[in-house]
């Protein structure tokens, strides 16, 4: 805008984002509702780096030595835990917010390179179920489609008391995506704008969670490992609490974690960065003796292996995946990039998920457009996409002199910045300065 | 799960005060709904009691259960001689649950379909989330009752407390004596012959002979809350 003319000055404070949201809400006194996640800068495991091998520690060699990438979440009371062969789980996505065809592509993607999917805030499809050999299914505040035949269907329970997008907030699904197969799943009238319920119905605070599960366990014969979802709040006292309550496994998903619909002010300012958020459910669990008994899954803006590597070097057991999974599928495809300014947006900008007019056809339940997903080829393109990952953590554990990559550990690491040296607790890099902890 | 008298012979009693609550649990289960009936001694207050059946057996519960007594509750008819915890029924399918006694909070919340009937009263949130089962409590109901409740009936001899049926879809309310408040676009409404109709039916259903259907007045949605707009602030 200032290229031609320099003595034109946008202002920081208000750019022209800025104003063009002051504007709409002027216009349309409606708060913008939006999908995606945090789209501003924040703290990432971008700030870290792994110090690699060197005279202290000898490297593995790539593709010849062994490094092992499976892991088992629920050993902590479930009969029948479930095993992965990557550390990576595709999050938690509603049918209704997403296309039957993006759920199943999802189901093959995942069950291609051996690890699981998870329902959503809206109950369990055939499609999904049928397509998953690993099925995670959500409890939610909603209880939309809850039924106790597709608990005993699952391979996994997860409790979820909120995600990183929206920690304290409800489910969403603008009536442009209330279809009636899914109104009718969720027992709700066709059309309408619902909004799911924020906190659960019938239990709140650790103590009665604590009965809760043991309801569940009992309904399912103690054979279902049980997790709890937490969006990045208090992660300390959160992971704390969940272990209390009885959980097998925590998921803490932070700020950056996408979502299909919610407030923008909700996305941008509620919640702390992933990065912040592992290190403190590590610490909790550590000072409970708990780390690698109560597995921790951390999701939220996860992108490549090297995110994958940082996270399970900083404590975590596997990672969680929403938006780079859609990603793989399709979303955002530049191939679309005509009809994505029709509707304006642009390829690689496309956040309107709440909409259920995606180009792509993964965010919406209009039939012509889901149509364009093609579920094989889809999910054929996230296994590769998850394999890749899979590799990169492999090579960045193997350069630390790792045969299994859960032998990645914060000594492995340093900090770029003097924040991402403090939120993660490794030392800034080219010294042994960890903010906060001494000297 | 060994049968002990008193009682008929083709009555299974269990009792908590020896037997392990997921042994309990289980043998409810697997039950055969062919078999006779079972009784359940010595709840004192044990939670998820009950939870989970899958068939038409009878379950009678000698005492005060817990949370979630009968919770995702398919086919059986469970009875309660006594008060029942937190979330009683909850989820229920189909199926019967009756408690003789009074109710905590969220009873029946989320039930998918079947019977409740609480002989008593019931605390805060009777019916929340409800997704269309139905429930006739004979004394009065706490505040935010039905709350969110998408489908499904619920029909209350007493009073109501404040805030009743806040931000209702398509559940309808009967209550008989007063309301303290309604909520969030929960409205009175008309009482047409299919609504009479379906209260005699659910009066006969729960029980309550000789109760007419004199006093009651309905409840429903205003669908005014159904869209987002601007203007409905005032609302929230
Ligand atoms: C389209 C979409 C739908 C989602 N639906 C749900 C949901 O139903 N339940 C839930 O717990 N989280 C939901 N999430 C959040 C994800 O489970 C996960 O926490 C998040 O996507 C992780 O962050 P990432 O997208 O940066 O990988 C959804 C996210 C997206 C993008």
């Amino acid at each position: 805008m200032t290229d031609d003319n320099w003595g034109l000055r946008e202002s920081y404070s208000f750019d022209r984002h800025t104003i063009h949201e002051i504007r709409r809400a002027a216009n349309t006194g409606l708060y913008r509702i939006r999908g995606w996640g945090a789209k501003r800068k924040l703290p990432t495991f971008d700030d870290l780096v792994f110090l690699g091998a060197s005279v202290s520690r000898y490297p593995l060699e790539g593709y010849r030595e062994a490094c092992d990438t499976g892991v088992t979440l629920g050993t902590r009371y479930a009969k029948k835990p479930i095993e992965l062969k990557i550390p990576i789980t595709i999050a938690g996505m509603s049918f209704g917010s997403l296309s039957a065809q993006a759920k199943e592509a999802l189901g093959r993607g995942a069950s291609e390179v051996g690890t699981s999917t998870t329902t959503g805030d809206g109950g369990m499809t055939q499609e999904e179920r049928g397509h998953s050999t690993q099925l995670v299914y959500q409890y939610l505040p909603s209880r939309y489609g809850m039924n106790p035949n597709d608990l005993r269907q699952a391979d996994a329970i997860e409790i979820v008391v909120g995600q990183g997008a929206k920690p304290g907030g409800g489910g969403m699904l603008l009536g442009q995506k209330i279809t009636e197969r899914v109104a009718e799943m969720r027992t709700l009238p066709e059309g309408i704008d619902q909004r799911s319920a924020c906190r659960h119905p019938d239990w709140t605070g650790p103590d009665d969670l604590t009965i809760k599960i043991r309801e569940l366990r009992e309904i399912t014969n103690w054979e279902k490992p049980i997790y709890i979802k937490c969006g990045a709040a208090r992660p300390y006292y959160d992971t704390m609490l969940a272990v209390k309550a009885g959980a097998d496994v925590v998921v803490i998903d932070g700020m950056q974690g996408g979502t299909a619909a919610t407030q923008d002010c909700f996305i941008e300012h509620v919640g702390i960065p992933t990065l912040a958020a592992v290190r403190e459910a590590v610490r909790a669990l550590k000072e409970i003796d708990m780390h690698r008994k109560v597995q921790l899954v951390v999701g939220g803006g996860i992108r490549s292996g090297a995110d994958v590597a940082k996270a399970l070097a900083m404590g975590a057991d596997a990672v969680s995946i929403g938006t780079a999974a859609l990603i793989a599928l399709g979303d955002n495809d530049p191939h679309y990039e005509d009809e994505y300014r029709k509707i304006g947006s642009s390829a690689g900008c496309y956040e309107d998920f709440q909409a259920g007019n995606d180009p792509a056809g993964i965010t919406t339940q209009d039939p012509e457009l889901s149509k364009r997903l093609d579920p094989v080829k889809a999910g054929h393109r996230l296994a590769n996409y998850l394999r890749v990952l899979t590799l990169e953590v492999q090579t960045l554990a193997r350069a630390n002199g790792k045969s299994d990559v859960h032998n990645l550990e914060p000594e492995d690491l340093a900090a770029l910045t003097v924040e991402a040296a403090a939120m993660a607790g490794v030392p800034l890099a080219g010294t042994s300065w960890i903010p906060g902890q001494g000297v | 799960m060994t049968a002990v008298a008193p009682g008929p012979a083709n009555i299974t009693v269990m009792d908590l005060a020896r037997d392990d609550l997921s042994q309990v649990n289980q043998d409810l289960q697997k039950a055969d709904p062919r078999g006779g009936p079972f009784r359940v001694l010595n709840p004192r207050g044990a939670h998820a009691l009950a939870c989970g059946l899958t068939s038409g057996i009878d379950v009678e519960i000698e005492g005060h259960t817990g949370y979630y007594c009968a919770g995702m509750n398919q086919a059986a008819r469970v009875t309660v001689s006594g008060n029942a915890g937190v979330g009683v029924a909850e989820n229920m399918m189909s199926g019967e649950v009756w408690v003789k006694g009074d109710a905590s909070q969220s009873a029946g919340a989320t039930a998918h379909g079947g019977l409740l009937v609480v002989e008593g009263n019931t605390a805060a949130r009777c019916g929340i989330s409800l997704k269309g089962a139905d429930i006739v409590v004979k004394g009065d109901v706490g505040h935010m009752s039905m709350f969110l409740a998408q489908a499904g009936r619920l029909v209350v001899l007493g009073d109501a407390g404040d805030s009743l049926g806040d931000s209702i879809y398509e559940a309808r309310i009967y209550v008989r004596g007063k309301v303290a408040s309604l909520g969030a676009d929960c409205i009175e409404k008309e009482m047409r012959e299919e609504h009479r109709t379906e209260l005699r039916d659910l009066l006969e259903r729960a029980g309550c002979d000789g109760v007419g259907l004199d006093g009651f007045r309905r409840y429903g949605s205003a669908r005014q809350l159904y869209h987002f707009k601007a203007e409905n602030l005032d609302s929230y």
